[in-house]
């Protein structure tokens, strides 16, 4: 098996309708760093690629025996991939380095992740990236309201794109940041307006990328102490907080009640990012899951601080934080039985 | 690939610290795979306890579970285990870490 860094990252761009996903790609790979990016988009349109590889696919579940939502694999992107792999390994397209699909507006970012993680020949091959999410500055706060497809993708996301910001008032801007952040604790927010597209880092930096991890993780403790929201709207069901844990945890008591929890409450574990501090590891070890779906964990080489304290970013629908908390501090127990109780802290309730 | 079974072999269960050795590589002490292996067949017992099943293990690369009438059923890591202990156990809930029953319980261990 190939390391992280050998493996071709695979980047998600989703967002609700007619929230300026083609806009943004199309202004990505305009970047020289961005060279060499295979496009999957699965919807059919006129993007204005020319020079990139473009293929479309079409929508296609094979659902597993456990008919779980999330962990369906997705056939025809798991066709497009390995064809991609093939023409690429017999020179019949450029080289690539870099794969982006484009969702369509309603699609749930889940089984394209499962597809990457659980598929074994593309395992092999290729490694999930960030998520980015587009949500519209001037119809994204209604959208969140009214459509569970767009609270989900703005849940799962690495990064928030807020776009059409040039066309929106201030206070809608300040409302939908508001949401948002609610909705994703860990999330970096970027604003956009026509043509303004940013970095390429939009792209490279995440946590199994050699460059730019150091500056994802910087990311996420940002954002954890960043403000509260204070607004409680409609999405009030779909929330995320973080625990904090001054004791290192086993790593093995963490994977019983890790693959426990998943097991029985996935569908509502949208997203789970953490920074462990494992017993008798000396670096910060990495976990990153999308709701039934947990990628490799990944390791930092030194701590960010001197505080070398296990941070877990929950984005969860309809679960306590408390019990939570309480349930992995039994769990951690098991393996260190004098352990003293109560030692979860810090944990916030938005 | 498994050259008996032509079984495609995927990489490691993400909770085995030997499936991503780089991220466990500055471990300070000595560490074998088959002794994580005892460790968590050890502690998820201690849960499997609450719901009647224990685990053991099978030629050193696989494990069987046990229910509490005698229904086994082999697996290859933690996630395949909770869905065929769901299968196994008598509750109708299946085995849920948030149970308050089975935190009070393993809180007296």
């Amino acid at each position: 098996m190939g390391e992280f860094s050998e493996q071709t990252p695979i980047n998600i761009i989703t967002g609700f309708l007619g929230s300026g996903k083609t806009t943004l790609l199309r202004g990505l790979l305009a970047a020289p760093d961005l060279s060499g990016t295979a496009v999957l988009i699965n919807e059919f349109g006129a993007v204005g690629l020319d020079h990139e590889l473009v293929e479309n696919v079409t929508e296609g579940t094979l659902l597993l025996d456990n008919g779980c939502v999330c962990c369906a694999i997705r056939g025809d992107l798991q066709d497009a991939l390995r064809n991609l792999l093939s023409q690429r390994q017999s020179g019949q397209v450029p080289y690539f380095r870099r794969v982006v699909i484009e969702t369509s507006g309603l699609a749930d970012p889940a089984p394209i992740a499962y597809t990457l993680l659980a598929e074994p020949i593309l395992q092999h091959h290729f490694r999930l990236g960030g998520i980015i999410t587009t949500v519209d500055a001037v119809n994204g706060w209604v959208q969140l309201q009214r459509f569970p497809e767009s609270v989900k993708q703005v849940a799962m996301a690495d990064r928030l794109i807020v776009t059409k910001t040039d066309l929106a008032e201030p206070q809608q801007i300040a409302a939908l940041h508001t949401s948002l952040r609610r909705l994703n604790k860990s999330a970096a927010i970027l604003e956009v307006a026509e043509g303004d597209i940013q970095p390429p880092a939009l792209l490279t930096d995440d946590m199994y990328d050699d460059g730019g991890r150091s500056r994802e993780i910087e990311q996420w403790l940002a954002a954890e102490t960043g403000e509260d929201a204070l607004v409680h709207d409609h999405a009030d069901q779909i929330h995320s907080f973080a625990l904090t844990y001054p004791e290192p945890l086993d790593w093995t008591a963490f994977g019983i009640w890790m693959t426990m929890l998943l097991h029985r409450h996935g569908d509502n574990v949208l997203r789970i990012k953490g920074l462990l501090n494992v017993t008798g590891v000396p670096t910060p070890v990495l976990i990153n899951g999308v709701q039934h779906i947990v990628h490799p964990p990944a390791h930092l080489p030194a701590w960010p601080s001197a505080e070398r304290h296990s941070r877990i970013i929950f984005i969860v629908r309809d679960m306590d934080q408390a019990v939570i908390e309480a349930s992995l501090a039994t769990f951690n127990k098991l393996a260190n039985p004098n352990a003293q109780p109560g030692e979860v802290v810090l944990g916030r309730v938005n | 690939m498994c050259s008996l079974c032509g079984v495609l072999g995927g990489r490691g269960h993400w909770t085995e610290s030997a499936a991503t050795p780089e991220t466990f590589a500055s471990r300070e002490q000595p560490h074998t795979r088959a002794r994580e292996r005892q460790m968590r067949t050890r502690l998820v017992n201690k849960v499997l306890d609450h719901y009647g099943l224990r685990l053991g293990d099978w030629s050193g690369g696989t494990h069987v579970l046990r229910g509490p009438t005698g229904r086994t059923a082999l697996v290859n890591n933690l996630s395949e285990m909770w869905a065929a202990a769901d299968d196994l156990c008598r509750q109708e809930s299946g085995c849920d870490p948030l149970d308050p029953d089975l935190l009070q319980r393993l809180a007296g261990d």
